[in-house]
């Protein structure tokens, strides 16, 4: 019996580049969390419109590749701040749960928008890079392109929030709102300019999805509850664990789809949220 | 005024409406039963984002069986709700006794919503994954009906059979709200603490409900699967079908019996009603009422939160309180 | 520097404040005293603007503040030091200092700022990088004035400052606050150590069941038979 399987490692390595491109999924809407404290269901579908997005400019308007994604990305943004101003802001004292429901409303609406304006046909780019292949293994470029770009994505994202004024303001609103008036900050100002951040991570999740996948009105519910799934599993909120929780579940997807199916390798990647949900409810690095 | 109504709508299939009407009916009351089954457990606090599931185990748990042992779907229904049972539990009980509650609750739920869709996908070679199911034929004969094989090829059939099923369901959605478990519940989903202290046992109380409710899901997906005769994992689990089981109880109200019925024929009206309405233009926007849908969603929960016919009743008690006050 | 005149406020349908006109001149520092549930806390959240006049009106420098939103009220040079210090518990102390130098004026004199408050506080300069949430009480209050210094205000409010504090801790805040108006910083501090807290203002307000009861000198007060009695317990 083989102790080292080359292809087991590739699966165990394709899991990495995985995991960075998740991390980078759950990072907005774990921020959006944190700070606001609403999930967006939708935040999958803000993705998928960011696809749709890059693909109008740049396969049906013809504009340059680059050019196409950075204005995939502001506009996600802008899709973002819109969320909030519109939809979050008039249930903000709402229960809880309604909360989580309006954004399901939105998910229905922006699929179908997508569907209006696209159709249900598979769009892609058009774009084809060769795999990279390394001794035995085979790597495809986009995967690694996503992941090194997504590591970059939250390592600025990082920054920004441990760095900057607005990025302090971002984590210190989470902890106390009713005395940021005394900071001279403004709460509701906060609110949607870290909506518009969830917005432009969500931009850049499908600049880097776009690359990978066919476009689709519900592609979104192939990525969506896994997103979710993993700033749960990191404890809502909480950033660092949301990125340990990518990685996890990326091995999960990664090598048990490598050892059984692909779909058996998010089986068993739910079925783990589930089993860690019942151990430590708050999430594997969630504080009580 | 209740049998009036009841009788009126008994005698569905003798107005001359055509198939495709009595069709319409039959959908309204089936949605209409499985979303009374989510409400149970909705309007208690307990926001299942999973009812994918059940309804998925149901329906394929009774096609499987039929098509690849030839058990009857009697049988396979039982099967299918025992199955239901035994997830409900294994999923409830973990959940209440840890005080998974919010969104919390509603994430773990879709969690398993996910993972019966991608089971069923994954299992291709015997579910057909993606591309669905039909239960084997048992009509091939002429014969019209099969009672055993649960396979009637008359709507009358089926209207009367649902009709049953739906009356039942809201009989239980009444039992359940008047039984003292509701009190314990409304007790519970607002402070579960309190409720304790009062010697409720909290735990039991939302393992029952949730039971119930799952039980009722998965019958709904076995009569989903043997009157359209067509099943797949999209249509009959997963985060799709959940969501919309949350979201016509919404519209609908959850806190009055009829409410939910009321958001799955509000659902199927708009679709089909925009469908006649837009005539051809439909055919060139196919996602239009879904659109619509969409917006009428985050429209109604800010600002319409109980639902149109919770809206409706509040409305009318404080119309005649008015005038019962004005009159005095 | 700082007026109000005939203000009454409260919460919903609850009124704490009955008309309290009370005056604070450039340079001074002056104590509004008084039992627990006169109002304090609620004068000093009406002119921070975090809950709304009924009426009357607050002025700074002879501007008004009545339009002013509650994020604004620090640019006009108020900063306030909350009750119970409120610092976030998860951000550092250098990065609690950020908060405080948030508006844009302050940002291009953070460092100096800072500087300066690690100076009076040199504490705060050992824990630097320690999350606040893990501070002793006084190093909290150190934080949080140091926090409110940081917008280099001209105005410092201090909503009791020695609430749950050793007394020799008390008393090295108290002298603090002495400092910080030697320093040219107006201060307007309210508190129940009324012992302490007269011993470094020059004038106090003594405020009970949201009106002015009575208003001096601290040597005035102390002197009186009315404070001496009622809360000094001599």
């Amino acid at each position: 019996m083989e102790v080292f399987d080359i292809f087991l490692l590739e699966a165990v390595l394709n899991g990495i580049l995985l995991g960075g491109l998740l991390a980078l999924l759950s990072l907005g809407l774990n921020l959006i969390f944190g700070v606001i404290d609403v999930v967006w269901i939708c935040y999958a579908e803000m993705i998928m419109i960011g696809m749709y997005a890059v693909y109008a400019l740049h396969v049906q308007q013809h504009w340059p590749l680059l050019a196409a994604m950075a204005a995939g990305i502001a506009f996600v943004a802008l899709l973002g701040a819109l969320m909030h101003q519109f939809v979050i802001r008039p249930v903000l004292s709402a229960e809880p749960i309604n909360q989580l429901l309006v954004t399901g409303g939105v998910l229905f609406f922006l699929q179908a928008a997508a569907t209006l304006a696209f159709g249900i046909e598979f769009k892609n780019l058009g774009v084809r890079l060769p795999p990279v292949s390394i001794g035995e293994m085979s790597f495809s470029l986009p995967r690694i392109i996503a992941f090194m770009v997504a590591v970059a994505g939250v390592a600025v994202t990082w920054l920004f929030l441990t760095r900057s004024y607005l990025g302090t303001a971002i984590r210190a609103i989470s902890q106390d709102r009713a005395i940021m008036p005394l900071m001279g900050v403004n709460p509701d100002r906060i609110f949607v300019v870290t909506s518009a951040l969830g917005g432009a991570l969500a931009g850049l999740s499908a600049c880097l999805l776009v690359l990978q996948y066919d476009i689709h009105p519900a592609i979104g519910l192939s990525f969506g509850p896994i997103t979710f799934l993993i700033c749960v599993l990191g404890g809502l909120g909480n950033m660092l664990g949301g990125l340990a929780a990518a990685f996890i579940f990326a091995q999960f997807i990664s090598v048990g789809g490598f050892i059984f199916a692909i779909e058996w390798g998010y089986v068993i990647a739910f079925v783990f949220f589930i089993a860690v949900m019942f151990w430590r409810p708050q999430g594997l690095l969630g504080g009580k | 005024m209740k049998f009036l109504a009841l009788a009126l709508l008994a005698g569905t299939p003798f107005y001359g409406l055509g198939n495709y009407l009595l069709h319409l009916v039959i959908m309204c009351l089936l949605w209409g039963y499985v979303y009374t089954s989510w409400s149970i457990m909705g309007r208690l606090g307990l926001v299942s984002f999973g009812h994918g599931a059940f309804l998925g185990i149901g329906a394929y748990s009774v096609v499987m069986l039929w098509n690849h042992f030839g058990v009857s779907p009697w049988i396979g229904a039982l099967a299918g709700v025992v199955a239901s049972a035994l997830v409900a539990v294994i999923i409830g009980l973990p959940c209440f006794r840890f005080k998974i509650v919010g969104h919390y609750f509603a994430l773990v739920t879709l969690a398993l919503s996910e993972v019966t869709r991608l089971v069923i996908v994954a299992l291709r070679d015997q579910t057909g994954g993606s591309l669905g199911a039909t239960p084997n034929t048992a009509l091939a004969q002429g014969n019209p009906w099969s009672l055993g094989a649960l396979q009637f090829s008359d709507k009358i059939v089926w209207f009367y059979a649902i009709l049953v099923v739906w009356l039942a369901g809201l009989w239980v959605w009444t039992k359940v709200d008047r039984g003292m478990t509701r009190l314990a519940l409304e007790a519970i989903s607002q402070e579960e603490e309190a409720a304790a202290s009062i010697g409720i046992n909290v735990t039991r109380s939302k393992l029952f409900v949730t039971l119930i409710s799952a039980v009722m899901t998965s019958i709904g997906g076995v009569l989903y699967a043997q009157y359209q005769l067509y099943i797949n994992p999209e249509t009959v689990s997963g985060i799709g079908i959940s969501l919309q089981m949350v979201f016509g109880v919404i519209v609908g109200g959850m806190f009055v019996v009829l409410g939910p019925t009321v958001g799955a024929v509000f659902t199927l009206l708009l679709s089909e009603g925009l469908r006649l309405a837009l005539g051809d233009a439909f055919k060139q926007f196919p996602a239009l009422d879904l659109a619509i849908y969409g917006l009428m969603l985050v429209l109604f929960i800010i600002y319409l939160p109980k639902g149109i016919l919770g809206t409706a009743t509040d409305a009318w008690r404080k119309h005649s309180s008015a005038r019962a006050a004005a009159r005095r | 520097m700082l007026a109000l005149t005939d203000v009454c406020a409260g919460y919903g349908t609850f009124q704490a404040l009955f008309g309290v006109s009370l005056e604070v001149r450039a340079g001074e520092s002056v104590a509004v005293i008084g039992p627990n549930g006169a109002g304090k806390t609620t004068l000093l959240r009406a002119i921070s603007k975090l809950i709304n006049l009924g009426a009357g009106e607050v002025t700074m420098q002879g501007r008004s503040l009545k339009h002013v939103a509650p994020h604004e009220v620090i640019a006009n040079g108020i900063a306030q030091v909350p009750e119970n210090r409120r610092l976030f518990p998860r951000l550092t102390v250098e990065e609690n200092l950020r908060m405080g130098s948030f508006l844009l004026s302050a940002r291009k004199k953070h460092q100096q700022q800072r500087d300066h408050v690690f100076d009076l506080f040199p504490r705060l300069k050992e824990r630097r990088a320690q999350l606040a949430g893990t501070l002793s009480g006084g190093e909290q209050q150190m934080c949080a004035i140091g926090r409110a210094l940081m917008s280099r205000p001209k105005l410092l409010l201090l909503d009791e400052p020695s609430a749950g504090l050793a007394p020799v801790i008390v008393q090295s805040i108290m002298q603090m606050v002495k400092k910080i108006c030697a320093e040219g910083t107006t201060v307007l501090i309210v508190e129940q150590n009324i012992r302490q807290v007269l011993k470094v203002v020059d004038r106090a307000y003594l405020l009970e069941t949201g009106r002015i009861k009575t208003s001096g000198s601290s040597a005035e007060l102390l002197a009186s038979d009315e404070i001496r009695k009622a809360y000094l317990g001599l």
